[in-house]
């Protein structure tokens, strides 16, 4: 048994037109047996950025706090909300800290990222693994531990350009026929829509064995 | 007080304990992404030519298949990474920041041996446990070098040099064509076809050509110098109409922030 199956969990982030979209499944597990099944695993760090923390919960728990609180600390230091790609480098030297007694996390992260000078927002996502090596991808990251069949999944299903309601479409099908695959992911799950103007969160219906 | 104040640097053990107890108890410890990668480095008459795949692998699974494997030291040193991909960026990365400062107390243009040095040392003090093997090459006052770092910190100094798991196709490539003065463009074919010769005969190393190429005068880097691997179009689209899915809960979230200016009173302005 490995670690990162020990409570079990997937996330996946995908790249649309002016859009990103990140979802999770709800499983808690105690391996095979399920706990519960409400536990998000997608957390809002601004209004344009969420993290997805896949891994062993406790970690889960801890890192979700951390980076609450290194948001915090940089947003009141620099008087501006953080910007995704150096919510990256946060993520990835917070988990680099601990290369030898490392979280068992492997993030993701999505959001808009505004260009400092045209305003513009444009997509951004990105992946880590568990000693904080990140992987800028243009189109999906994947996490967890369906994260081998949300690979091929996302690469059957992922076209650029998707609008925002097509790229709910897309991400949601990756996941949830990824996940039924999974004996540890599943039990539902939830799909964040991150829109210049909106953010539109919808709880999905999904298999619950 | 200035002991508390400092920042707190280095690595950060805390967890180890209990990540032990775990490894003890059975629990297999995951293991991280790494560059199974093919880099290479050769000399030629001006400089430099440095190579890399762009394959990022985690286990059987290609976790990257762009990912940049040639990380920047200074203006005129560059370094190749294979191993622990963690451990090459923020290894590079701090070794970069280091030679950046060095290079501002001293006034000088650093030199390659430096960046080879602190490379060397940091990483035998870590006993091979940050698994870097690094090409490093650039040109200082002293000419062009050109270095292979192993992660114990054994170093060599190589007219030209491979490494990563694509090392021995890499190598077969140069040990037959590599001759000293080669020209500019001669030196960038040479590394492209064996970088080419990894990324087609071992596993652990695909998609792109990064190529880099440092002289005297100026360092390009040619990302995806050459791209052999490209995904074709696909046939037909897989979109889903709207609405297959079906949901339980929707949340919108606004984030367009209405005002609305009330006046309260009218009193002029005060203009005196």
């Amino acid at each position: 048994m490995s670690i990162m199956e020990y409570n079990g969990g997937s996330v996946i982030a995908m790249v649309g037109k002016d859009c990103v979209a990140i979802a999770s499944d709800l499983r808690l597990g105690n391996q095979a047996l399920t706990v519960a099944t409400n536990f998000e695993k997608i957390f809002p760090v601004t209004d344009r950025i969420y993290i997805g923390l896949p891994g062993l919960a406790t970690d889960v728990t801890t890192l979700r706090e951390r980076f609450r609180y290194r948001v915090n600390m940089y947003t009141i230091k620099e008087s501006r909300t953080i910007e995704p790609s150096t919510f990256a480098h946060l993520v990835s030297s917070t988990l680099y800290e601990r290369r030898f007694g490392p979280y068992f996390i492997e993030p993701i992260i999505a959001g808009l990222e505004r260009n400092p000078a045209t305003g513009e927002l444009s997509p951004y996502i990105a992946g880590a693994d568990l000693i904080g090596c990140l992987n800028f991808a243009k189109d999906f990251v994947v996490a967890g531990t369906a994260s081998d069949k949300l690979f091929g999944v996302a690469e059957g299903l992922w076209e650029p350009g998707l609008e925002p309601e097509d790229l709910f479409e897309t991400i949601s099908q990756t996941l949830l026929n990824a996940v039924d695959r999974d004996a540890y992911s599943g039990w539902g799950a939830i799909v964040h829509v991150i829109t210049k103007d909106k953010v539109i969160s919808r709880t999905l219906k999904g298999r619950m064995d | 007080m200035a002991v508390a104040a400092a920042a707190q640097t280095g690595f950060d053990f805390s967890s180890a304990s209990r990540n032990a107890y775990l490894a003890e108890r059975g629990v297999k410890l995951p293991n991280a992404t790494s560059t199974g990668t093919t880099i290479v480095g050769c000399l030629f008459q001006d400089g430099i030519v440095l190579g890399a795949d762009t394959r990022a692998t985690a286990g059987p699974i290609v976790a990257d298949k762009n990912c940049e494997k040639i990380h920047y030291v200074t203006e005129s040193i560059r370094c190749c990474g294979a191993g622990t991909a963690a451990d090459t960026e923020f290894v590079t990365a701090l070794i970069s920041s280091n030679m950046e400062l060095h290079a501002l107390s001293t006034g000088r243009k650093p030199r390659v041996v430096t960046a080879m040095t602190m490379l060397k040392q940091h990483l035998f003090r870590y006993q091979g446990h940050v698994g870097a093997a690094l090409v490093l090459g650039g040109v200082d006052s002293t000419g062009a070098h050109l270095f292979t770092i192993h992660p114990h910190g054994s170093t060599d100094k190589l007219p030209y040099v491979t490494m990563g798991s694509g090392s021995l196709a890499a190598m077969a490539v140069f040990e037959s064509k590599w001759q000293p003065n080669l020209s500019r463009q001669a030196a960038i074919d040479l590394v492209a076809e064996a970088i080419a010769a990894g990324i087609f005969n071992d596993l652990g190393s695909g998609s792109n050509i990064d190529v880099c190429v440092i002289a005297p005068e100026k360092t390009d880097m040619l990302r995806n110098y050459i791209m052999p691997n490209e995904r074709v179009q696909k046939e037909k689209t897989y979109g889903f109409r709207r609405g297959t899915t079906a949901w339980t809960a929707e949340k919108i979230r606004s984030l367009i922030i209405n005002e609305e200016v009330t006046q309260v009173g009218n009193e002029a302005m005060d203009t005196s």
